[in-house]
């Protein structure tokens, strides 16, 4: 599904990535974790558009994506989450979700104007599905609701329906549990293992250990920008150079 | 809690009432004087309306907007006037010719963002002023030109009372039109980019084509209105594309209610009335525009009908 | 937008006048001029820009302020040193007054309405001008009389040698205030990071003021030392303060050597222009030149602000 290869991401004299290669497997679920710092969020912004690698190459279902801008990801089926929350305050929840779909349906200006009958019947079942889709992941309490006044940990489910919506075959979370509690963060570990059931390939950064554990099928794990090990749950929980790392850093932040 | 939209009926209520107002309006306009404002106001609130999906509801900046206003007059004010051309056939040529000019324009500077777009927007606005006050030979100059009378075949359209019911026709549909709009695909699309761009990219929203395409819409709109306005009018000077006429535009948005397709009818009608309200204070308008901008942006930053709206409870819309 | 700014163009020629290009270092020394002018206003922009974020579109309406107010108290008999330090003080208090009531409520609004609210500030300033002073032109009287000197092939007015020197010696007080003293460098700190200068002390909300006290001065100054080469009115300050900010721009907003450079290249592009193209067009130069800047370096040609492009 997608394998990048010797990525590597500089800013100015700083390399957040650095000769990264990996690849995931159609249906699969990925985690990548690391400390703080590592390079996760530039490699999901390499991967999604946006941003530019400084050399490397990315391919999505073979075909070379590296460099291309958010818009044509997504056009071929890629969607994300932000770990800063990037939601729309002035839309309602609904519409937020609704934008999901944006590529599915007829986003012509006249055509919107004009009212014609077949765009209308076409964008009432895109609320019919966002509103399912707000159900899914827990979101049904607000669908009356502005997005402004919803709370962190809804509109951080928000995302993810809103991702959904796009009907993704590569979905990209980041950081989806961060700042939620034991329960909302169960709720997250129980969705994303349900999206993975309905065949999403999903690569999630997390740094919530018990979540990445439980859900991912894989892990590969980042260390200023390089990437220090690949492998299944186990594989990774017992490497000797990762508990380094985190331990490492746990002393440094300690 | 909302799970359909309301029905098409209950939603278009309120643009119903509003036309059959405008409908009933002529019955208690005692003279030209009142029809002539009543003229003004719809062509401004016209105008704003489509500005405000610009400014509003997609969150760009254009202080240059009167520009497109005064180009789509004098288009055909010279189309009609020096080459003789049909008027509606002017019409459609002006207007078509600002959206070109639009739309080079906007695909280049909407990349900008924030002061620097502001800027770009009045830049534009300027220099297209200066170009029509020193065009003497084609425009008339700083004097402004006359416009022949507004005709279809042999049959013309002239007086107040007969291009009032064009304008207020012109409203009615704006306010449909802007209302389909927003409630749409492209509309939540425009109004996603307000809210982030970075995420309506990620999901395969065309930032820059989808904002040179609005920019080119209300352009198009203000030019057409233009057009019309300066066939009402009978003249068109370089005032109609001036900076000052075009914060004008901006403050009936800003201070009406940004993201509020109402909102640019109330702002309309309460700034084309103020001067004749304060026609007393002569050579004051321009400091008194100025506190309404500020004073309203620091207590009332979404504008009247937002906050109205909000305070009562229901959605604006 | 063809009224305001330098009348001195516009006058119809009499019948005995013809228009003849002038030389060439008679154009350079115009733009310096003219471009020094555009530098002290780029510089109020770059200053209040890296103090508060926000571009002050009445920056123009300061310069106009100031040769309005001098040209006022001159007329009331006031000799020059008195008229120019009392319109400079009195513009600089505007500015005070403006910080503390229209953009202090505002701190932390979003572009749009910090935007407009400058514009409405600018309309309150200019619209009180035309209430109290009228519309008409003012004139000042040159600072040492107006029998030009000629140094090197070309005639300079001694006005334009006051402009050049003035601005010359507040550009490097300036320099030296921003990197010498603790008040200046306490603006820049909060420009960078204004949780950073509060913690060592930085009085914040006292940099916002001062940074529109010192912006109000500079292009008072500006105002004042033009005024009687080009007659001061009550609507110059729209293509002063547009023309303050393509400078500022051009040279990247927030560098104070952008400033500098960016007035004077504009300066003297545009006199180029009014020499050898038409003057009718050299306030559209201007904003053609930014558009141009702009739109390959996005952050202008020594900036590297944000807010230029997504």
């Amino acid at each position: 599904m997608l394998s990048v290869e010797r990525l590597s991401k500089s800013f100015g004299g700083v390399a957040a990535v650095s000769d990264v290669s990996f690849s995931v497997a159609k249906g699969a679920i990925h985690a990548v974790i690391g400390p703080n710092g590592a390079g996760k969020t530039t490699l999901f912004n390499l991967i999604t558009g946006l941003d530019t690698p400084t050399s490397g190459s990315i391919r999505l279902r073979g075909e070379e994506v590296a460099g291309l801008p958010p818009e044509s990801l997504a056009r071929r089926g890629v969607a994300r989450t932000f770990q800063n929350l990037q939601v729309s305050m002035n839309l309602l929840a609904i519409e937020n979700v609704m934008v999901g779909a944006h590529l599915r349906l007829n986003s012509s200006l006249l055509a919107a104007m004009a009212r014609r009958p077949n765009l209308v019947a076409r964008d009432r079942r895109a609320r019919q599905e966002a509103a399912e889709l707000l159900a899914f992941v827990g979101c049904g309490a607000y669908l009356g609701a502005e997005a402004r006044a919803m709370p962190y940990g809804a509109l951080k489910r928000l995302e993810i329906a809103r991702a959904l919506a796009a009907a993704p075959e590569l979905l990209f979370l980041d950081e989806p549990a961060a700042g939620l509690n034991h329960t909302e963060t169960d709720e997250v570990e129980r969705l994303i293992g349900e999206i993975g059931r309905r065949g999403v390939t999903v690569v999630l950064i997390e740094h919530d250990m018990k979540l990445v554990m439980n859900v991912s099928q894989r892990i590969v794990v980042l260390d200023y920008g390089k990437k220090l090990a690949e492998g299944a749950p186990d594989e990774v929980r017992r490497n000797p150079e990762v508990i380094a790392a985190y331990l490492g850093a746990a002393n440094d932040g300690a | 809690m909302l799970h359909a939209p309301p029905s098409a009926l209950v939603s278009r209520a309120p643009t119903l009432i509003f036309a059959a107002a405008l409908a009933a309006l002529p019955l208690i306009l005692p003279n030209a004087y009142y029809y002539d404002v009543a003229i003004r106001i719809a062509a401004n609130a016209t105008v704003a309306i489509a500005l405000n999906l610009l400014i509003g509801y997609t969150g760009q900046i254009s202080l240059g907007h009167a520009a497109f206003f005064g180009l789509g007059a004098y288009g055909s004010a010279i189309l009609v006037g020096v080459f003789g051309w049909p008027p509606l056939a002017a019409l459609v040529a002006s207007a078509a010719a600002v959206g070109t000019l639009a739309y080079l324009v906007g695909r280049a500077i909407l990349r900008l963002e924030g002061h620097y777009l502001a800027m770009a927007t009045l830049g534009l606005g300027v220099v297209a002023s200066i170009a029509i006050g020193n065009e003497v030979a084609l425009t008339g100059g700083p004097d402004g030109m006359a416009v022949p009378d507004f005709s279809v075949l042999s049959w013309r359209l002239a007086g107040e009372k007969s291009w009032y019911w064009v304008f207020a026709a012109l409203l009615v549909a704006a306010i449909a039109l802007a209302d389909n709009l927003v409630d749409s695909p492209a509309g939540r699309a425009l109004r996603a980019l307000h809210g982030s761009q970075t995420a309506a990219r990620t999901l395969g929203v065309d930032a820059s084509a989808f904002k040179t395409r609005v920019f080119v819409l209300s352009a198009v709109a203000a030019a057409f209105v233009g057009s019309l306005y300066g066939h009402y009018e009978g003249f068109v000077t370089p005032g109609l594309a001036a900076f000052p006429k075009s914060v004008q535009l901006m403050t009936m948005v800003v201070v009406g209610g940004m993201a509020s397709v109402w909102g640019s009818v109330l702002g309309a009608a309460l700034l084309s009335l103020a001067p004749e309200l304060l026609a007393r204070f002569q050579g004051y308008e321009t400091i008194g525009f100025g506190l309404i901008l500020v004073i309203t942006m620091i207590f009332l930053p979404r504008g009247i009908a937002p906050t109205l709206a909000a305070r009562f409870g229901r959605k604006a819309a | 937008m063809a009224r305001g700014g330098w009348r001195s163009d516009r006058r119809p020629l009499g019948p005995y006048e013809s228009r003849v290009v002038p030389q060439l270092p008679q154009l350079i020394l115009t733009g310096v001029t003219v471009g020094a002018t555009y530098a002290l206003a780029a510089l109020g922009f770059s200053i209040i820009y890296n103090a508060s974020g926000v571009i002050n579109f009445a920056q123009g309406e300061f310069i106009m302020l100031g040769g309005m107010i001098a040209a006022f108290l001159a007329a009331l008999g006031a000799p020059l040193p008195l008229a120019v330090v009392g319109a400079v003080a009195a513009t600089a208090l505007i500015g005070f007054i403006v910080a503390k009531l229209a953009i202090a409520p505002a701190r932390g609004a979003d572009v749009t309405t910090l935007v407009i609210i400058t514009i409405g500030v600018s309309m309150i300033l200019r619209g009180g001008v035309e209430a109290t002073l009228g519309k008409g032109g003012r004139a000042l009287p040159p600072f040492s009389g107006d029998k030009p000197i000629a140094i090197a092939g070309a005639m300079v007015s001694p006005q334009s040698l006051w402009v050049m020197a003035t601005t010359l010696v507040v550009v490097a007080a300036l320099a030296l205030f921003f990197t010498r003293t603790r008040h200046g460098k306490g603006i820049l700190a909060a420009a960078y990071n204004r949780l950073a200068a509060e913690l060592v002390g930085v009085d914040t909300r006292r940099v916002l003021s001062m940074s529109f006290v010192l912006s109000a001065a500079l292009g008072a100054l500006g105002g004042v030392l033009i005024a009687p080469i080009a007659n001061a009115s009550y609507d110059a300050g729209i293509m002063l303060g547009l023309k303050g900010f393509v400078a500022a721009a051009i040279g990247g907003l927030g560098s104070g050597v952008g400033a500098v450079a960016g007035g004077l290249a504009l300066g003297l592009m545009e006199s180029l222009t009014a020499g050898y193209v038409s003057s009718a067009y050299k306030d559209a130069v201007a904003i053609v030149v930014v558009l141009a800047v702009l739109l390959v370096r996005p952050s202008g040609l020594f900036g590297a602000a944000s807010g230029g492009e997504t």
